[in-house]
């Protein structure tokens, strides 16, 4: 029974493991200017856990093949040093392990949400409600109108609330469903909810950040390779959070121009 | 440390009389732990048919399940579940096993049962605080499963319950009217039990143990047992008053979590100056103490009973104990990790993730004893000891995965994707429930004075062992791949070609759950037919062992025990069948 | 006994947005051959009828990648009509019959078809959903209950009905720029505009009337008539727009 379990638990942990490695499932390609820091991080991570996992699984078989009754009357052996090498390596290696990783993890982290945007960014509004994105761009006169939510009707595609009747400013503002960004400018987006807690997730872009009622969030990032990917809910929304998406598309700046007229035409 | 047991510590009863309080209300800490641990059993056979449900659902979404539409009208017109069936599904789900099962049975069920005895305790310190803290955690029950039947359906915010999608009421959507407030009002009840069964725990292990049950004596279990419900104490003393305030936002117009200018169902909600993030710090604040009341039993349980089949003692008891007490006080200290992306101050991410990571230095400690323990033994394989045994491999498994969520910047891509939801089923879910199950079948003889059938045991470990590893091992390739949890279907583009993993882990999931029927069985066959079991059938140390199987009604049978010993006493060159009982009337070993 | 024109009301309803369905009428008792007929224009400018981004939900784009949807909260014809009014008696209605037959509601191409269906009290009203995809329909009604319902694709029709009179928006909650109208009307005497903005309300006894239409975003606009005989009155109703 013992050595069926070293075979059982060697055979998971062999597999699992080979499954890891292959990349059978893995990360898309990131196409994040901060993306290859949260790679690195990943990977470091994936090899040191990695490793604790192997050699803990294996030193289980090992000790459950080894050490079972024979009925044979030896005599029990204690663990070379009792407790103390459990303590010392846990602190040492661990201990290492989770200061290297906290050293390098927070200048990652920090780079993305505790940096100032860059001035020259694109501003993008973004609401999150239940249950799509919708994105503001500022128009011509670059600056965004008041909203109010009181006046949001979806009906005629109000969704921000605008109020074009008193406010000129609000005339030019474009909203659209779908984020298009021209590549390799950085964007800042001012995140905001009309309902509920949503998160916006682009697993490309490896970031995430949730959108909170009442308050504005500021997400700031630069895409690095033009195409089409898919911006998720990733917060519990109700009932149509499966369903919660928008497409980011990212181009060159002369088509993100193109775009932007148009859109700016059909409003 | 040596504690004489004083007069007024020790408790006198007349034996129960009477059908009602010898079964139903009993004040016997041992009917109580029973009837907590039927609860949990009807628990979980609810909560996992509810993951069936939902697995069946995402494999294959449009496949209509026969008899849903009769049990649920609304939910499943035509046996599809609908989507917010789904999520009402989820939400119940995880209600229920983190609340009625992991808290119930290690904690509270075994705890009950045995932690008097092993003290050496005739009952518990107040064993009407005792019988009102289960059935409160009843009506808590009944609540919870009464929101199946409001019109509206029951609640679907997930157990975690955000605001404002729980605290505005029914202008939400569906599971947010009556069934959102049924959910708050059975949690909030469920607190009031636990509070008082906190209680209980800590005055029966600081005032009754027996003469010569010193602190350092007292065995791994109940020390777990102890620590879990000053956890407790804390943790649920902080989830009821958030759950009354959130009461209040959904009934009495209050703001605590809602802030103004939200516009829902095209109504502009009257609610001005609450906050969502403060919901979810009071949450978190419990939330995390949680998942360590949720296993710290399950340590205790594998640290009792791995010596006893190793026949060797436990390696570092004393350096476990501080393991545990270590990571009771840094649970308070990493709530924050839940909420890296929650709209909170970035810098205190990197305060939260600190402690976080230290947290796994004694849980890494703790493990490497239990497999230090396994080294040198005399291993036998007993269904206890194979369950044990698994609970050191997926607990390794599990405690990995939160090295990743524990840091920021990987949290950046991990968060709300099936990594998370892999890396909590493996610790709760697996883990746990492999303390609970060798736990069952340790325990078992000396509660029902029978034997559990050893082979059905074995297959009921193979079958789930085996099963579990490969439900769970995969959604960590799925949360890889970006794939966001919550979700009632995949409908994403990135997502589709996932789905023939989920087909792989729902077929799995329906066969490990199928295998639980042969523990079933084992269980209620042995009540019966099984064996008579011996006082000590395991040679073990702790005082339940010193007593009959089952114990008698102040379970010693008037002799309250004199311990002399640890309860770590194994593998004894010398002593008459390799261990020394701490009840044992040989002197005292100096260690 | 009444005649029905369900043919023309099935027509009209499953028909969709290019379509331009003739004005829907209702059954006269027999005797009674009073007609108010008209049309519903507007002055001023009216706000633009957008196209509709459905990026997401790609089903639908599909649908309608030959033909953008627009916006139908504000629908005009040639010579400045107005789709989607509701034309109804609003007071001194006599010779009113109970509505019988089944009315449908279909979810179709992320829309709702027709945008705005008038029901009488207790009527039965079906709701279909012909996409391949789920949706979830909620009228926000005031007055009567108010509920949502889910239906994924395939599921069978919700069957419903309407006890009081209302005005209620109805909002899909998945897809944010779905929207209709169920009018719940106690009369039997309306009809709802087409591109042509022509109504026609038949089988009026003779009296003294009030008709009114309704525009979602503009508002109401009455008149008041009087019927002797068999006569045809005529009227027109004038919405003033805005573009806002």
């Amino acid at each position: 029974m013992g050595k069926l379990f070293a075979v059982v638990v060697t055979i998971i942990t062999l597999v699992a493991t080979a499954i890891f490695v292959a990349h059978v499932w893995w990360l898309p390609a990131d196409i994040a200017v901060h993306g290859p820091a949260i790679d690195h991080q990943l990977r470091e991570t994936m090899v040191s856990a990695g490793l604790l996992f192997v050699v803990s699984q294996l030193a289980l078989a090992l000790f459950a093949w080894q050490y079972g009754d024979r009925k044979d009357g030896r005599p029990i052996k204690l663990f070379p040093g009792g407790a103390m090498p459990m303590v010392v390596s846990a602190i040492v290696l661990v201990g290492a392990e989770i200061l290297a990783l906290t050293f390098v993890g927070s200048k990652v982290w920090a780079g993305i949400f505790q940096s100032p945007p860059d001035p020259n960014s694109l501003v993008i509004d973004v609401q999150a409600e239940q249950f799509a994105f919708y994105f503001r761009y500022a128009g011509p006169d670059g600056s965004f109108a008041a909203t109010h939510p009181e006046l949001i009707n979806e009906a005629s595609e109000n969704y921000f609330g605008l109020d074009p009747a008193h406010d000129v400013d609000a005339r030019d503002d474009i909203v659209v469903p779908s984020l298009a960004i021209p590549v390799n400018r950085p964007i800042l987006l001012r995140m905001h909810a009309k309902d509920v807690n949503h998160s916006f997730y682009v697993p490309e872009l490896r970031i995430q950040q949730d959108f909170v009622p009442g308050l504005v969030i500021p997400l700031h990032f630069t895409a690095t390779q033009a195409g089409k990917y898919e911006i998720v809910c990733t917060q519990l929304c109700g009932l149509g959070h499966y369903n919660m998406r928008a497409y980011l598309e990212v181009m060159p700046q002369e088509q993100f121009d193109h775009w932007l007229k148009d859109k700016a035409a059909q409003q | 440390m040596d504690h004489a047991a004083t007069p007024a510590a020790v408790h006198h009863h007349a034996p129960p009389q009477g059908f009602l309080r010898k079964h139903v209300f009993s004040l016997d800490h041992k009917v109580i732990g029973k009837q907590y641990l039927d609860l949990a059993l009807v628990a979980v056979c609810i909560g996992m048919a509810l993951s069936w449900l939902m697995r069946v659902h995402l494999a294959w979404p449009n496949l209509p399940i026969p008899g849903l539409a009769k049990l649920s009208p609304n939910g499943a017109a035509n046996g599809v579940i609908t989507p917010e069936y789904y999520l009402s599904l989820m939400t119940m789900h995880a209600t229920i096993m983190v609340f009625f099962v992991l808290t119930s049975a290690p904690f509270a069920g075994f705890g009950n049962y045995f932690l008097p005895i092993q003290v050496g305790a005739e009952d518990m310190a107040f064993p009407r605080f005792n019988m009102m803290s289960f059935w409160t955690t009843c009506v808590a029950f009944l609540v919870l499963i009464s929101s199946f039947f409001v019109s509206d359906g029951p609640a679907l915010s997930g157990w975690t319950a955000y605001a404002p999608l729980s605290a505005v009421g029914k202008d939400a959507g569906p599971g947010q009217g009556l069934g959102q407030t049924l959910w708050a009002l059975s949690i909030a009840i469920f607190c009031v039990g636990q509070l008082f069964g906190s209680l209980n725990f800590i005055a029966t292990t600081l005032d009754l143990r027996t003469k010569g049950m010193s602190l350092a004596r007292m065995p791994y279990s109940t020390w777990a047992w102890f620590i879990t419900s000053v956890i407790g104490l804390i943790a649920f003393a902080v989830l009821l008053p958030a759950c009354i305030l959130l009461l209040l936002d959904r009934v009495a117009g209050t703001s605590f979590f809602i802030p103004a200018g939200l516009v829902i169902s095209d109504r502009l909600q009257p609610h001005s100056g609450g906050s969502p993030l403060l919901w979810q710090h009071l949450f978190w604040f419990f939330g995390h103490p949680e998942v360590y009341i949720a296993i710290l039993p399950g340590f205790g349980i594998v640290s009792t009973i791995l010596p006893v089949f190793a026949r060797k003692p436990l390696l570092g008891p004393r350096t476990l104990v501080g393991c545990m007490t270590a990571i009771a006080f840094l649970s308070y200290t990493v709530w924050g990790h839940h909420m890296f992306l929650s709209g909170m101050n970035p810098f205190s991410a990197l305060l939260f993730s600190v402690p976080t990571l230290i947290i796994t230095i004694p849980a890494t400690i703790a493990t490497l004893l239990w497999i230090g323990t396994i080294y040198g033994a005399k291993l036998r394989f007993t269904t206890p000891a194979l369950f044990c045994l698994g609970f050191v491999s997926v607990f390794v498994s599990g405690g990995l995965s939160g090295f990743f969520l524990a840091q920021p910047s990987i949290d950046t891509y991990l968060h709300a994707t099936y990594f998370v939801v892999a890396h909590f089923h493996f610790v709760m879910a697996v883990a746990a429930m492999f303390g609970i199950f060798a736990g069952t079948y340790f325990w078992f003889p000396k509660m029902f004075g029978r034997m559990m059938n050893e082979t059905l045991g074995k297959w009921h470990f193979w079958l789930t062992f085996i099963g579990v590893y490969c439900i769970f091992m995969p959604m960590h390739y799925l949360g890889l791949a970006g794939n966001v949890r919550r979700y009632s279907a995949f409908t994403d583009d990135y997502l589709k070609p996932l789905i023939p993993l989920h087909r792989f882990i729902t077929i799995a999931a329906l066969l490990t759950g199928a295998a639980q029927l042969i523990f079933l069985y084992n269980l209620i066959r042995s009540r019966f037919r099984g064996p008579r079991a011996p006082d000590n059938p395991w040679q073990a140390t702790t005082l339940e062992w010193s007593t009959t199987s089952p114990p008698p009604f102040d379970n010693f049978g008037g002799h309250p025990p004199v311990v002399s010993h640890g309860p770590n006493e194994y593998g004894v060159p010398g002593a008459a069948g390799d261990y020394v009982m701490q009840a044992a009337s040989e002197p005292a070993r100096v260690r | 006994m009444r005649t029905h024109s369900i043919s023309v009301v099935a027509t009209a309803l499953v028909t969709g947005a290019l379509a331009r369905p003739a004005t829907i009428v209702r059954a006269t008792p027999a005797g009674a051959a009073g007609t108010i007929g008209g049309k519903v224009t507007y002055t001023g400018t009216p706000p633009k009828m957008k196209p509709i981004d459905m990026a997401k939900e790609p089903n639908c784009v599909t649908q309608h990648a030959a033909a953008p949807v627009l916006t139908e909260n504000v629908v005009t014809g040639p010579g400045n009509t107005l789709r989607w009014v509701v034309v109804y008696i609003s007071a001194g209605d006599q010779g009113s019959a109970p509505g019988t037959e089944t009315v449908r509601l279909d979810q179709k191409g992320c829309q709702y078809i027709p945008h705005v269906l008038v029901v009488q009290p207790n009527q039965p009203l079906d709701i279909y959903n012909d996409d391949p995809h789920s949706h979830n329909i909620h009228p926000l009604a005031k007055v009567n209950p108010e509920w949502n319902k889910s239906q994924p694709a395939g599921a069978p029709p919700i069957h419903t009905k309407w006890e009081q009179p209302e005005f209620i928006p109805v909002k899909c909650n998945v897809h944010p720029w779905m929207h209709g109208w169920h009018m719940v009307l106690t009369t039997s005497h309306y009809a709802v505009t087409g591109e042509d903005g022509a109504f026609t309300l038949s089988g009026l006894p003779p009296g003294k009337y009030t008709v009114t239409a309704w525009q979602e975003q503009f508002g109401t606009q009455s008149q008041d008539l009087t019927i002797s005989g068999t006569e045809t009155k005529t009227i027109n109703l004038v919405f003033k727009a805005t573009p806002y």
